[in-house]
């Protein structure tokens, strides 16, 4: 632990548990090799050596160590789930990084250099000198069509995407529309067709953006990667047109009609409320003095 | 049956041997194949005809030997030595292979519309209003009702599956049909009406294809010329009337007088 350490990059906290971000320096070198060949083959997946996380498969061990081998100890972390800042995986992995890296973290999303995500792109857009980390649970698109690994690697290697199409075809055969509405799959470049994590498919437009994009699948032990303004094309057909959709209302706290809603049951008669998914964009907005139809009451009750 | 556009042979195979380990798969076959031709290979079980089969359509590699096809721009290439992404664009383009079991050949968890359009959107159809009419069309050709588009394969009887997969395979208008058994583990009207709607599209659709089979009745229906194996080797090749009704070799003898007559 000790030789570890004296290897790793000097860090000016307390630290004296861990080495700085929880993982050996050889490691992240390795996952930062694996980061790098993502970055330069946009949307292919790169195998890497996954390591066992102090934490379940599913919980987001491939965003963690891809998070622990891009933080500094200069950056300031945020870590969403849902879009949300308060939820239990976001709190967890949150935590993990205060106290194995030592990192200020935040829930700006404009104060953040690096920020982790489950199923979620920040509404507010990302400027370059950001970096947004994907927990990734599933990395191949085509799994569910073709189960052989081996064949799906052939596939991608061939540009074989047909089978891809075959997918929404059932979709609109079987709901008269493309029932996909998260995990939507898109292209690459032109070149790879990438699974964009289970994102919602209101998502997909924002994966062209400023910021490093990097996606870590710890149980499937792949990582892959958009480079900044990478062109990502929703796949579909030419008469089913793809249309980033969401719940047709405004955000009932902040009044906001340009964000993704989460859709909130309030009691046994049926009464519902929806409410950005987003809590740092919506929470802004009403610091800012944006009050959305049950905001107000809110207000009053908090009061 | 031979066409006058090209004179040259669609599919020639030039000493064609697969070997599993020290046994012989197939040894040294020979033989043309002209468009529009029907060619089938009759042969007891084990007696490699589809070990050669699955070397002509590339699904295994032969140990030595050339498989010469005709390209639509009519060059001539060797598919055992043709890059494998080449091969698998002939795989769903220019050939077809419908596999003995139905299910090989089909994806069961997809809709019958999505088998047929599956070759299409692989080949970059991207009008969903297009594929299923085209979809649909095929269904009909092969006599399966338009309200049936959306079922799952599953739902469907052997024959109609059959069908389903011969239909999914025909869709992008292949000139070489590659056939394991079609008729294995169908009964018999369902086999005859499955043989009669396979002479129709032969014939009109000018198909060239090559049908393993160990039922004679099939090759006589449907094959224009016969190739007997017996243990990897070719023993008697011949128009199929011929080697049928006059057999030369000692087992083809045995082999025609082996058909139980009714």
């Amino acid at each position: 632990m000790m030789d570890l350490r004296e290897n790793g990059p000097e860090t000016a906290t307390e630290m004296t548990d861990y080495n700085f971000a929880y993982l050996d320096e050889q490691t992240k070198r390795m996952i930062r090799r694996a980061i790098l060949k993502g970055l330069a083959i946009p949307g292919y997946q790169v195998p890497f050596a996954s390591r066992e996380m102090p934490m379940p498969y599913g919980w987001g061990t491939g965003g963690v160590q891809v998070s622990a081998a891009t933080l500094t100890p200069e950056d300031t972390f945020k870590v969403i789930d849902q879009g949300a800042d308060d939820t239990t995986n976001a709190v967890s992995i949150r935590k993990f990084f205060e106290r194995t890296a030592g990192v200020a973290t935040t829930e700006e999303t404009s104060k953040a250099s690096v920020i982790q995500t489950r199923h979620r792109i920040p509404e507010e857009p990302l400027r370059e000198d950001q970096i947004l980390v994907y927990q990734v649970p599933i990395p191949e698109p085509l799994r569910f069509l073709e189960p052989s690994e081996v064949e799906t690697r052939k596939m991608h290697s061939l540009e074989e995407y047909g089978l891809m199409h075959v997918k929404l075809y059932e979709d609109i055969s079987r709901h008269g529309a493309i029932a996909t509405a998260y995990a939507y799959p898109v292209k690459v470049e032109g070149r790879y067709v990438m699974d964009p994590s289970p994102i919602p498919k209101f998502d997909n437009p924002k994966l062209e953006m400023a910021a490093i994009q990097l996606f870590g699948a710890g149980r499937e032990q792949r990582i892959y990667a958009l480079p900044p303004w990478c062109r990502v094309v929703s796949l579909d057909f030419e008469d089913y047109p793809f249309e980033a959709s969401k719940a047709d209302a405004p955000c009932d706290l902040c009044g906001a009609d340009d964000s993704y809603l989460d859709e909130v049951i309030m009691d046994d008669s049926g009464t519902r409320m929806f409410v950005c998914s987003d809590t740092d964009y919506c929470a802004s907005r009403r610091a800012a003095g944006h009050v959305g139809a049950q905001g107000a009451i809110e207000q009053e009750g908090a009061a | 049956m031979i066409q006058g556009e090209t004179n040259g042979p669609l599919l020639s195979v030039r000493g064609v041997t697969h070997m599993y380990g020290k046994r012989i798969g197939c040894a040294d076959v020979h033989f043309d194949l002209y468009p529009g031709e029907v060619m089938g290979i009759v042969g007891e079980s084990g007696s490699g005809k589809s070990t050669l089969l699955n070397c002509l359509a590339g699904h295994l590699v032969p140990d030595r030997g050339e498989v010469l096809f005709e390209m639509r721009d009519g060059a001539v290439k060797d598919t055992v030595t043709m890059s494998e992404p080449e091969r698998r664009m002939l795989g769903r383009t220019d050939w077809a292979f419908v596999h003995q079991h139905a299910r090989d050949g089909l994806r069961m968890n997809v809709s019958a519309g999505g088998n047929v359009g599956e070759r299409l959107m692989a080949v970059g159809a991207r009008h969903y209003g297009g594929i299923r009419a085209e979809a649909v069309d095929w269904l009909d050709r092969v006599e399966i009702a338009e309200s049936r588009v959306d079922d799952r394969p599953t739902q469907f009887s052997g024959g109609m599956q059959q069908r389903l997969q011969i239909a999914r395979n025909l869709v992008t208008g292949p000139r070489l049909v590659f056939m394991d058994e079609p008729t294995g583990g169908l009964d018999v009207s369902v086999q005859a009406r499955l043989l009669d709607l396979l002479r129709g599209l032969v014939r009109e659709m000018g198909l060239s294809a090559i049908i393993v089979t160990h039922d004679l009745a099939v090759v006589r229906l449907l094959a224009d010329r016969l190739m007997v194996m017996k243990d990897g080797q070719v023993v008697e090749t011949g128009l199929t009337d011929q080697v049928l009704d006059d057999p030369q070799h000692a087992y083809t003898q045995l082999l025609v007088s082996s058909v139980l007559q009714v």
